[in-house]
């Protein structure tokens, strides 16, 4: 584990324990949750150096963002890393509490953590603004346990007005559902191996059976292919392209859904129960997988690019997602 | 879990090995048809082969001592990733290339090196593996075929070799033998030995596969006469030298690239006729391969790195396999879906050509199902 991860994560997981996440969903305050991850200084890790900020590149920061997706954090941390650093980019004065990003300009979307946010950050198509989460009346979507809400709004939206970056907030916030999804998808791999050496039937271990380790090995794969596509995503820094925030979505989407469903199949009963810690993140990989477009939108886009260029494919990847 | 396994970069290429290469590929395929070049890595040209012998080419990775190149596996990942995206005939020297040379660099005496290796490099010294038999697939520990010590010291072999790849254009297959005991003792007296495959006694009958072509053989010894300087490595020990050498075969990019040639040939019939509504398609193909592409360059970073990814290995070929194979059925279904479209006779042709071949690709150098059992024991189960 690298320097930047390790007290990271060590603060994630005395601060964000499964009880703590389950409190939360259940309609407690995050507040102090939320003081401490902003004492921490960890928000500011992408906001430049000159701006006070920690200065680290979206590469450096993907394994945080892989963290907070491992224990299920109940609050934007990522999305809050991101708007600090465009903020503070524009010169605009940060506020203190949670920010969502909204990436669609149409009234109506469904936001994760937007019950939790304060403000939130809207890409309205030519600029992008920041208002309080109030303004936009967040609805909880009535989905159990869930920290997402729908944002309603009538008339243009007033806040603080900064700079849209080229390709709007979609490409970067899909990079970062790509980073949860990489980080929850290692969780569920572990947490299935080692329930598969645990749990026996049959007089054995049921990790013993083939049938399980074969599906247990695809797991592995997918959990290889959204860390790598994940770091991909991330290579570039903050302005992210729409053709690498496609390859990591969705890579990320497409394997989201897949791997919670090994998961619980491994599990058996227990993984449904809520008890159990399993279903804190096989919800959140559906949420997130449709979070700011899943992969049939992000195919779209980027079959649309590769098929304007006439260079042969292994080119076009090579000059369009370097490594 | 894996935790080694992230991305990694290319090195700049400095040496311009990608331009050149090029050009010498451009040289050489410019009159080979689609369907041809569908062949990937089972279309076989000596002449090729040693023309990219001659341009340094071969043995990308070996020292110049023997012949090759001193240049990393990140160089040799530059330089096949271009044959293979290209459809270049790679055929001929693959095998020697990829496994034969850097196994005889590990295990052979500094005779056999001198010996082989600079031939291997110059695509004068064709190889074959001779792995399989009729009785020991995926279970290769059970193989039958004996190397026996004879008085003077040399060895005589009897049995017979299964779909060795190439074994009729081959000079010489390394082959897995049992020097001692019986088939029931498994893995323990295993040995490697090198065969002269024009030695009196060995005959190779092609095997003729459903595409209508030969590229693999059967081949029979009966009382082959070998010297003592055919034993590669330590005798008992061959079956971790295999081991080492299938870690080789199974971590390049030739896992990723074997259908690209189509997948091009698609995209240009998309862009030719003017149909955008295959984009998401051509979408999740191209995500799945930059995925893959990025996992192959991380996978070649660990072999830098010194180790050897044998279950990283098997993660990216595993993977990569299934991109291969879904490819054909994934364009088979667009291009079917629209019966009012003309396709030309070539498309079609590497259409169905990589349609049939398919399902080999999960076979040869370890099935789908072994792989994944090599992952899961990777993973801690067992
Ligand atoms: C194009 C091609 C080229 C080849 N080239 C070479 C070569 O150059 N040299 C060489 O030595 N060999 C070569 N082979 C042979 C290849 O290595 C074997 O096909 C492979 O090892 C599988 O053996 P098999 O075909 O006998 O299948 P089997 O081992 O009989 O397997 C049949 C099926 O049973 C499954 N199975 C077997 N055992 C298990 C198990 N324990 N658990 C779960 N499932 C199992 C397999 O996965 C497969 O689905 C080549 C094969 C092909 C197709």
């Amino acid at each position: 584990m690298n320097e930047l991860l390790e007290p990271f994560d060590r603060m994630l997981e005395a601060l964000v324990t499964p009880a703590a996440v389950r409190a939360v969903e259940g309609g407690a305050s995050a507040v102090a949750m939320w003081r401490e991850l902003a004492a921490s200084g960890f928000l500011d890790a992408l906001v430049d150096e000159q701006h006070g900020g920690a200065g680290l590149s979206l590469a450096d920061v993907q394994p945080l963002i892989a963290a907070v997706g491992a224990r299920a954090v109940p609050l934007p941390v990522g999305e809050t890393m991101v708007a600090r650093a465009l903020l503070a980019r524009a010169g605009v004065p940060i506020p203190q509490g949670p920010i969502v990003l909204a990436t669609s300009a149409v009234s109506g979307q469904i936001v994760p953590c937007a019950q939790v946010a304060e403000h939130v950050l809207v890409d309205t198509g030519s600029g992008l603004v920041l208002t309080g989460i109030g303004d936009l009346s967040p609805v909880a979507t009535g989905v159990y346990h869930a920290l997402a809400a729908r944002l309603v709004w009538t008339g243009p939206i007033v806040g603080l007005a900064l700079p849209r970056p080229a390709k709007g907030l979609r490409p970067i916030a899909a990079v970062l559902r790509a980073a949860l999804i990489s980080g929850a998808a290692a969780r569920l791999t572990d947490m299935a191996a080692r329930y598969a050496n645990e749990r026996v039937q049959f007089g054995k271990p049921i990790g013993r059976q083939q049938a399980l380790q074969q599906s247990l090995a695809v797991m592995a794969e997918d959990m290889i292919a959204v860390r790598i596509a994940s770091q991909l995503g991330c290579a570039g820094g903050l302005d992210v392209g729409a053709t690498v925030a496609a390859v990591a979505k969705s890579t990320a989407s497409a394997i989201a859904a897949r791997v919670a469903n090994t998961a619980h199949a491994v599990h058996g009963a227990i993984g449904i129960s809520e008890e159990y810690d399993l279903q804190l993140l096989t919800r959140r990989m559906h949420e997130w997988r449709a979070a700011d477009g899943s992969e049939g939108y992000w195919n779209t886009v980027l079959g649309g690019a590769r098929l304007a260029d006439a260079a042969g494919t292994v080119d076009w990847v090579r000059a369009q997602v370097p490594v | 879990m894996f935790d080694t396994l992230t991305l990694a970069s290319l090195p700049a290429d400095d040496a311009g090995l990608r331009t050149s290469i090029r050009a010498l590929i451009a040289r050489h395929i410019a009159a080979v048809p689609l369907e041809r070049r569908a062949r990937s890595w089972q279309g076989f040209d000596a002449g090729f082969s040693r023309a990219l012998g001659e341009a340094g080419f071969l043995g990308l990775t070996l020292p110049t001592a023997y012949g090759g190149g001193g240049r990393g596996a990140f160089e040799r990942f530059v330089v096949v990733e271009e044959l293979l995206s290209a459809g270049a005939p790679v055929a001929a020297h693959w095998i020697a290339d990829r496994q034969s040379a850097p196994l005889i660099l590990n295990f052979g005496t500094e005779e056999q090196r001198q010996t082989y290796i600079p031939r291997i490099c110059r695509g004068e010294a064709l190889f074959c593996i001779g792995m399989s038999e009729p009785g020991s697939g995926s279970d290769l520990a059970s193989v039958r075929t004996r190397a026996d010590r004879t008085a003077d010291g040399g060895w005589v072999v009897n049995g017979q070799k299964i779909w060795t790849t190439n074994a009729m254009h081959s000079d010489y297959m390394i082959a897995l033998l049992r020097t001692s005991g019986t088939a029931a003792d498994r893995n323990a007296g295993l040995s490697q030995l090198i065969i002269d495959l024009k030695a009196p006694g060995v005959s190779v009958r092609p095997i003729v596969d459903l595409t209508g072509d030969a590229h693999f053989a059967e081949v029979f010894f009966e009382n082959v006469q070998l010297g003592a300087d055919a034993l590669i490595g330590i005798e008992g020990q061959g079956w971790a030298q295999v081991v080492a050498e299938l870690a080789f075969e199974r971590s390049g990019p030739e896992r990723i690239y074997s259908s690209v040639v189509l997948l091009d040939a698609w995209v240009r019939h998309l862009q030719e006729v003017g149909r955008s509504d295959a984009a998401p398609l051509v979408g999740r193909l191209t995500a799945e391969l930059a995925t893959l592409r990025a996992m192959s360059i991380a996978c070649t970073a660990r072999l830098v790195a010194g180790d050897s990814p044998v279950v990283e290995a098997s993660i990216v070929k595993d993977r990569g396999t299934t991109f291969e194979q879904d490819l054909p059925e994934a364009i088979a279904d667009d291009l079917a879906a629209h019966p009012d479209e003309a396709i030309s006779d070539t498309l079609y042709r590497t259409l169905l050509y990589v349609t049939h071949i398919a399902p080999s690709f999960s076979l040869r150098g370890g099935t789908r199902e072994i792989l994944r059992g090599i992952i899961a024991r990777g993973m801690g189960l067992r």
